[in-house]
């Protein structure tokens, strides 16, 4: 191990968007082993989302992660109405699967550009976050804010889309699609990105069994799973789509299921469109005035892979525990397989490649001391800090 | 200090500090970068390291693990440096200032020189708030 550098990245670093810390252990170019310590972003929302009513866990949980901010309010929507034990008028079902395909496509834009940017390719980048603009202003046309939509609610949606604004959306849509097509063949016939990213980072059948990885990750390597088809929830299972899987497991790979995976969503915006035409203006929720005691879960699939969201309630107005599982939880721990061996220019594409995001997977964790058995961060501990917030507070009344 | 107060008026190079966000503010600073926005036609550029910089842009709320960071990376700015704190996170603490990590909005931390409220601010916002920063510091000099 003498030879053993240790090359941290972060936890602020130009590249990152986000906080984290990586920790390359590297003999020469080649990483042997990889760490990683995050912790910057924890917020502490499944305990907040204890504090609020239902109709205010909705902007809570959409604030968990700002790239998938529909996904977890949809999953939240899903295990709401199991409780509810409601069911959704079309039109809302519809509006709720356009509003996250939009996101697919702003978020897989977007690791597209990001992608770029860790191969050194800032071209790809620049192109990528230039399309991805009017998918924002689409947006901003339907739900009024660029990111954080505010769309969902228990038993519907909170806005319609009017009939008068689809033309426009399909203007988008067509006004998209020759882009899409561009940055396709773009990246699919570059020489360099393929000498980059293919055999790189490679994930088998197996190693996605084991670290129990989802979404494009998963289907990058032949893994067949999609909640949308496996579990239909919104309007999924009312139009005609198909699950896009290649097996090679590699960067290349990735980068293939999601560029496809946007021609999908451009096609079930599309086929959503045509539904909404069919159904009345305005009927978009169910009046939900009561939720009874209960349990309920959730799923959605966020660009990112399966978001769970597990809901207890007792019959009052907010819930009284809530579970939150993101898929960058499960999709980091495949580093340990995909980075070691390979040198350490390639190990950064091969952490973008499972496009992680940091702020969904916080968690507080606790460690044990193994020699003695104690908790690092007893109770006591937090006790402490708990006083010492409260010491806060009165000291400022 | 006048030499300092001269180079704020032109091409701000910036530093981004993500605390305890949801990310989007992230986000739209570096849509900031892309062609839309295109904020290096102000001269401006996200440096990787503080002590390159003319701006520490602070967003999300902070959390225990940040406070501490975030003082160290004050110590070791160049002085002056402009503090901007974006969002509603990094003005008040926004939807997280009640939780158990939250250890206090950004200008209990160290000094705020400029706010960009929002949620997430638009990329216009950031700019129009940045070049308003320059614009204050320029009638500041004009005064002294
Ligand atoms: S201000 Fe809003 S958008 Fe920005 S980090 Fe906070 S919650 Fe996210």
């Amino acid at each position: 191990m003498s030879n053993t550098k240790i090359i941290p990245v972060g936890p602020y670093h130009p590249l990152q968007e986000e906080p984290e810390l990586f920790k390359l252990y590297c003999e020469g170019e080649i990483v042997k082993d990889i760490k990683w310590e995050t912790g910057y972003n924890h917020r502490g929302i499944e305990k907040l989302a204890e504090s609020k009513t239902f109709d205010q866990v909705f902007f809570l949980v959409e604030r968990i992660c700002g790239i998938c901010s529909t996904s977890h309010p949809f999953a939240f929507a899903n295990a709401m109405e199991e409780i509810a034990g409601v069911d959704i008028p079309n039109r809302a079902k519809y509006i709720r699967s356009i509003i996250g395909e939009l996101e697919r496509i702003h978020s897989h834009l977007l690791w597209v550009g990001l992608a770029g940017h860790f191969l050194g390719y800032n071209t790809v980048f620049m192109w990528a976050w230039k399309y991805r603009e009017p998918i924002l202003d689409l947006f901003e046309m339907i739900t009024g804010n660029r990111n954080s939509y505010a769309m969902f609610k228990v038993g519907g949606v909170r806005r319609d889309i009017p009939m008068a604004l689809i033309p426009e959306v399909r203007k988008a849509m067509d006004g998209f699609k020759p882009k899409l097509d561009l940055l396709i063949g773009a990246v699919m016939d570059d020489p360099v990105i393929h000498a980059r990213t293919k055999g790189v980072g490679v994930l088998t059948h197996q190693d996605i069994i084991q670290f129990a990885a989802v979404g494009p990750t998963a289907r990058a390597s032949g893994v067949d799973i999609d909640v949308r088809r496996d579990d239909p929830y919104a309007a999924y299972d009312m139009v005609d789509w198909k699950v896009i899987v290649t097996g090679e497991g590699d960067v290349f790979a990735k980068a293939y299921v999601r560029l496809l995976e946007m021609v999908e969503s451009v096609s079930i915006i599309e086929q959503c469109l045509d539904g909404l035409e069919k159904e009345p203006e305005g009927d978009t929720e169910v009046k939900v005035k009561n939720i009874p005691e209960g349990m309920g879960t959730g799923r959605a699939e966020a660009p990112r892979g399966e978001v769970f969201h597990f809901v207890v309630t007792d019959g009052g107005y907010g819930p009284v525990r809530h579970k939150i599982r993101a898929p960058s939880y499960v999709n980091i721990a495949t580093f340990k397989k995909s980075c070691i061996g390979q040198t350490i220019s390639d190990a950064t594409i091969s952490l973008a490649a499972v496009d992680p995001c940091y702020c969904c997977t916080e968690r507080m964790a606790v460690a044990v001391d193994q020699r003695t058995g104690n908790m690092l961060y007893s109770g006591e501990d937090l006790l402490k800090l708990s006083h010492m917030k409260t010491e806060e507070i009165r000291k400022k009344q | 200090m006048a030499f300092k107060d001269f180079i704020f008026r032109k091409s701000l190079w910036l530093f981004h500090f993500g605390g305890a966000s949801c990310n989007n503010c992230d986000i739209e600073i570096l849509d900031c970068l892309t062609p839309r926005y295109d904020v290096e036609r102000f001269g401006m550029l996200l440096v990787g390291s503080i002590r390159h910089a003319d701006v520490l842009l602070v967003n999300g709320s902070i959390n225990h693990k940040d406070k501490e960071r975030l003082l160290e990376l004050y110590r070791q700015a160049p002085k002056p440096i402009l503090v901007v704190a974006i969002g509603a996170c990094g003005c008040t603490g926004g939807i997280f200032a009640g939780g158990y990590p939250f250890a206090g909005p950004v200008d209990q931390i160290i000094p705020v020189d400029a706010y960009i409220p929002g949620c997430p601010p638009k990329p216009e916002a950031i700019l129009s708030g940045i070049v308003q920063l320059i614009e204050k510091k320029k009638t500041e000099k004009a005064h002294a």
